[in-house]
């Protein structure tokens, strides 16, 4: 079979990808150059972004180019403004960022002067989790680079567009994937989310206007603004245009972050790129992106993989992360590990998440151990509904409590089959494959 | 005793890419347990406090709140195993159970010999090259049981 159009990743299989001279000889900063010389006012770059109909890849779908439009009008508010990159790639299943940063640090750079132009913006901020030391390192090195090359500082490529890229290391904390928990982890805090509104394009970082864009988002732009917003909306689905980098993982043939147009069936993605099931197993549960977005019956892999038609299907697209449980796995066990992150990532605030992912995690682990009882069953359900939608400062408690309904909804056999049976019925999953070291987070 | 002047100076540029000092705390907290001995010990955050004219409390509230940071010392080598779900479905509880016996940590402790701390992680964004530890900083993927010798032998 052709694989369809690719461009996210173009440049992140050539030797020295992440260097400067490879970046510029393969398309890197000429959709900077472009914008700064034509030019291409601020009005008009986000007129762009806005009609490529770009959509944020972080896990909520928001339009970009309208996100950014919601900065505050700058002849009005003379408060510095912010953008601040979301690399705190941190939901259970995603890798992909990590692949952009890692491999092709100048796209990532590019996309983030586009937007602080495009929202004038004089700083930006790079919050990357701290365990992807090679990430940062990689980042690190590029802005060095671009700084010397003219890039980044003071009236870039000659024009009176100044901006600085400033590197962060976060310290390990699921939620400050959270864009509010992440300002807040950026000011030196705990990464406590704070109650919306005010917003961030009001009141952000250090109160003043601030947006938070994910880091395939950003990486996105430069390729919309060289080939136009026709070109991208070619690609993926009416109301999800472009292509969205999946990372499968779990119980495949090859695991790996893939590059496909929005809008694929997740059943092409598993057949197509990752092998199929291994072993030849039995597809027996699946979840669509991320461990957030819970578990899928596998009568549904061939929903398309955007953000509509998985609503559609009682999900959602997330961060596009696949994770494949074959026969042999216990779905009650799967969901035991969920709970249990979403108990310690926590952050306590609210009494609904702190005391809800608490219990989530106790009643999912005993129902496993064989120790659970019927009513446990409804008593999940019912704890679920008590935590989200809505009820929280953020979202982390929907997090927890969409997984917990869809097994109750598709799976409640397996866990009233634990209760019965008084253990676990299924045999442990699989043990790992391949004997081969790879070393990448150095 | 003060912090490093090393260190200190290091700090006093940390400061220089933020419009307020106190942002530039987590990132200052990773070099000093880098520098420091693997950990945050209760002198190191009195004198980030006064470094980033805070309360002692309030950079315990920071240290506390975020898992990268540990308030203990760790043996000389820091074994990270990941055990959410990606890894825990290629294996990462087997993985863990070989880790610890040929280390002889115990999980979330330490070995007797000081050689080796072992810790479950959450999620470190390696899932399609599940499973994996984090030794020292340093990515492991792809690993087999049989792998695990190997790589933790050689730490002195």
């Amino acid at each position: 079979m052709s694989k369809p159009e690719t461009y996210l990743l173009s440049r992140t299989t050539l030797p020295d990808s992440h260097t400067l001279a490879v970046s510029r000889n393969n398309g890197g900063y000429a959709a900077l150059e472009t914008v700064l010389k034509q030019p291409i006012s601020r009005e008009d770059l986000i007129g762009i972004v806005k009609d490529s109909g770009l959509r944020g890849r972080g896990g909520a779908g928001f339009p970009t180019g309208l996100k950014w439009s919601f900065m505050p009008d700058h002849a009005k508010d003379p408060r510095p403004r912010y953008v601040a990159v979301n690399a705190d790639e941190s939901e259970p299943g995603t890798c992909k960022d990590r692949v952009l940063m890692e491999r092709d640090p100048h796209g990532l750079l590019e996309g983030i002067l586009l937007a602080a132009y495009a929202m004038r913006c004089e700083a930006a901020y790079v919050y990357v989790r701290g365990e992807y030391r090679k990430s940062y390192d990689q980042l690190a090195a590029a802005i060095v680079e671009a700084r010397a090359a003219n890039l980044i500082g003071e009236n870039i490529l000659g024009s009176d567009f100044s901006c600085e890229i400033h590197m962060h290391k976060g310290a390990g904390a699921y939620i400050c994937g959270e864009e509010t928990g992440l300002m807040e982890s950026l000011e030196g805090k705990r990464g406590h989310p704070r109650p919306k509104p005010p917003f961030p394009a009001g009141f952000g970082l250090w109160a003043s206007p601030t947006t938070v864009n994910n880091v395939e988002t950003l990486f996105n732009v430069p390729f919309i603004v060289n080939r136009g917003a026709a070109w991208y909306k070619t690609m993926g689905s009416d109301a999800s245009p472009g292509n969205i980098l999946v990372g499968i993982s779990g119980h495949v043939e090859r695991p790996g972050v893939y590059e496909v147009p929005l809008g694929m069936p997740a059943s092409q993605i598993l057949e197509n790129y990752a092998g199929g099931m291994w072993r030849g197993r039995a597809l027996k549960a699946w979840i669509p992106g991320g461990s957030s977005t819970g578990f899928l019956p596998p009568e549904m892999v061939g929903v398309a993989m955007d953000h509509d038609s998985l609503k559609a299907a009682g999900s959602m697209l997330g961060t596009g992360a696949m994770i494949m449980l074959d026969e042999t796995a216990c779905v009650v066990r799967a969901m035991s590990v969920m709970a249990r992150f979403y108990d310690h990532e926590s952050c306590g605030q609210c009494s609904q998440c702190r005391e809800g992912t608490q219990w989530l995690h106790q009643i999912f682990q005993r129902i496993e151990e064989g120790q659970g009882r019927m009513e446990d069953i409804e008593l999940l359900s019912s704890l679920a509904h008590g935590m989200a939608p809505g009820k929280t400062i953020c979202a982390l408690a929907d997090a927890a409590a969409i997984p917990t309904h869809s097994i109750v909804r598709h799976f409640r056999h397996e866990l009233e089959a634990h209760v019965h049976q008084g253990c676990c019925p299924y045999r442990t999953s699989g043990a790992p494959a391949q004997p081969e070291t790879v070393e990448a987070g150095s | 005793m003060s912090l490093p002047a090393e260190l200190v100076a290091e700090f006093d540029e940390l400061v220089t890419h933020y419009p307020e000092r106190r942002a530039a705390l987590i990132p200052a907290l990773h070099r000093c347990q880098e520098e420091l001995g693997g950990w945050i010990s209760p002198e190191t955050m009195e004198n980030c406090a006064s470094y980033f004219e805070l309360e002692p409390v309030e950079v315990y509230g920071v240290v506390s709140f975020y898992p990268m940071f540990r308030l203990t010392p760790p043996g000389r080598h820091v074994v990270k195993v990941c055990h959410n779900i990606s890894c825990d479905l290629r294996g990462a509880r087997e993985l863990l159970d070989e880790v610890c016996r040929v280390t002889g940590a115990s999980n979330h402790g330490t070995s007797n010999d000081g050689r080796f701390s072992v810790e479950t992680v959450e999620c470190q964004g390696a899932c399609t090259a599940a499973p994996m530890f984090d030794l020292n900083g340093v990515y492991h993927e792809n690993l087999a049981v049989t792998d695990v010798q190997r790589i933790l032998g050689g730490c002195k």
